[in-house]
């Protein structure tokens, strides 16, 4: 898939018109998903998709293919959505649209019950209501810019922390840092929640 | 014994330490095995962060938004396509003799070189042109078809082809002068469109673009007109 990716890349470079159009169409739906949890918001996801590409074609000249090109636009994306939820908070507005809930199915989560993504499911598999989903949307609210991108990168893009730190422009620590808090507020908004179930 | 803190616990669940210690001290202390238990339940839970779904053709969508943002194909960005600037200037030029019915200004190039620009700038109008229309011909939308973009682009398109038109005419390049007149009628056709258009009307727009053979004439005089253009450099 990535050498796949390098070759339309150097096709892309040379100025063959629909090689750019490939890089788009790979990647655009993983973009909006990684994009939507950053910003919470439908519109704001499509606009950090369109600035991110726009931004990658205009540096594709340096990109070198150390990274592959998918982790390459992932940082491009998180700094745009950065940029994007933090221009918010300044405004004082809310991320979270309650309305973005009800057709918000988590892809490939046909099946009501949820397990782990992240290691061992456990014995616990949770029946996933629509309210626990705007629960856990409201909590990502809570989290402050540089929170909330570090923990999307982390939880759900599955970067090591030391990735996200380099994705986020940041030092290790401190991308450690805004992980943990971003956890603890997580936990303290959720964990009554999940513990009665 | 000293118990875990939060921070080994996240960095647990996460893989990014030595698991050795911390498994052990798990097994062995229920309360730091509670605590983790809350933790796994808490990140497990946010996978039901909802995710709007993308419909079916979003890939194309995003495609055309960024068209329609600067984005253009990369072939608008060849080394071609500084000859429209010259051959812009050169046209203006051309045409204004006619509108205005003064004698020519004494060109800066001879006639050979003349030709050659706009053959080249007119080899790679068509090129871009084609671009255009080809996206519409083989769209194939699942429900209605947003050609806003596709509008803009006929809409500068246009401009263009309407003095590349008339320089033809003043020169006497009647096979251009007839593909570009026809081109001319597809680009209006285009512009006035609604944005929006419905199966029905993407069929009656391609079908219209197929019949009048106006791509395959595109196609054929940009080759014709490339070949002339290189074979008098
Ligand atoms: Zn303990």
């Amino acid at each position: 898939m990535e050498l796949a990716d390098q070759a339309v890349i150097d096709r892309a470079r040379s100025g063959d018109s629909d090689a750019f159009r490939v890089l788009v169409e790979r990647h655009s739906r993983a973009l909006f998903r990684l994009s939507f949890r950053m910003t919470g918001n439908e519109s704001d996801a499509e606009d950090v998709v369109q600035e991110t590409f726009l931004r990658a074609y205009r540096q594709l000249g340096k990109f070198d293919g150390r990274a592959n090109f998918g982790t390459w636009l992932y940082r491009i994306a998180a700094n745009c959505a950065l940029d994007l939820v933090r221009a918010r908070s300044r405004r004082g507005e809310k991320v979270w649209e309650p309305g973005a809930a009800a057709g918000g199915i988590r892809e490939g989560a046909s099946d009501p019950l949820l397990t782990s993504a992240a290691k061992d499911p456990g014995p616990e598999r949770l029946a996933i209501s629509s309210q626990v989903r705007e629960r856990v949307a409201e909590a990502m609210d809570e989290l402050s810019p540089a929170e909330r991108t570090a923990f999307v990168l982390r939880h759900f893009e599955g970067m090591c922390i030391e990735d996200v730190s380099r994705a986020l422009g940041c030092q290790t620590g401190a991308a450690k840092h805004s992980v943990f808090r971003a956890v603890q507020k997580l936990r303290r908004a959720l964990e009554p929640l999940v513990n009665t179930k | 014994m000293t118990h875990l803190t939060e921070e080994e616990l996240i960095l647990h669940y996460y893989s990014e330490a030595d698991g050795g210690p911390v498994e052990r001290h798990l097994d062995a202390c229920p309360e730091c095995r509670a605590a983790y238990g809350s933790l796994e339940r808490v990140l497990n839970v946010m996978d039901a962060l909802p995710v709007p779904e993308r419909g079916e053709g979003y890939e194309t969508a995003v495609w055309r938004r960024l068209r329609g943002a600067g984005l253009r194909p990369a072939l608008w960005r060849r080394p071609l396509v500084r000859w429209p600037a010259a051959a812009l200037v050169l046209a203006s030029a051309l045409v204004g003799v006619v509108l205005i019915h003064r004698p020519a200004p004494p060109p800066l190039q001879s006639a050979g070189v003349q030709k050659r620009i706009l053959d080249f700038a007119v080899g790679d109008y068509l090129d871009r042109s084609q671009i255009v229309l080809a996206e519409l011909a083989n769209a194939s939308p699942a429900g209605t078809l947003d050609i806003s973009v596709d509008q803009e682009l006929a809409g500068d398109l246009l401009a263009e082809c309407r003095l590349y038109h008339q320089t033809a005419l003043r020169t006497g390049d009647n096979a251009v002068a007839g593909v570009l007149d026809e081109l001319e009628r597809v680009l209006v056709e285009i512009s006035h469109a609604p944005s929006r258009l419905a199966p029905a009307q993407v069929e009656e727009l391609q079908q219209r673009l197929r019949s009048q053979g106006v791509l395959f004439r595109i196609r054929n005089l940009g080759s014709t007109v490339r070949t002339q253009a290189e074979h008098k450099s």
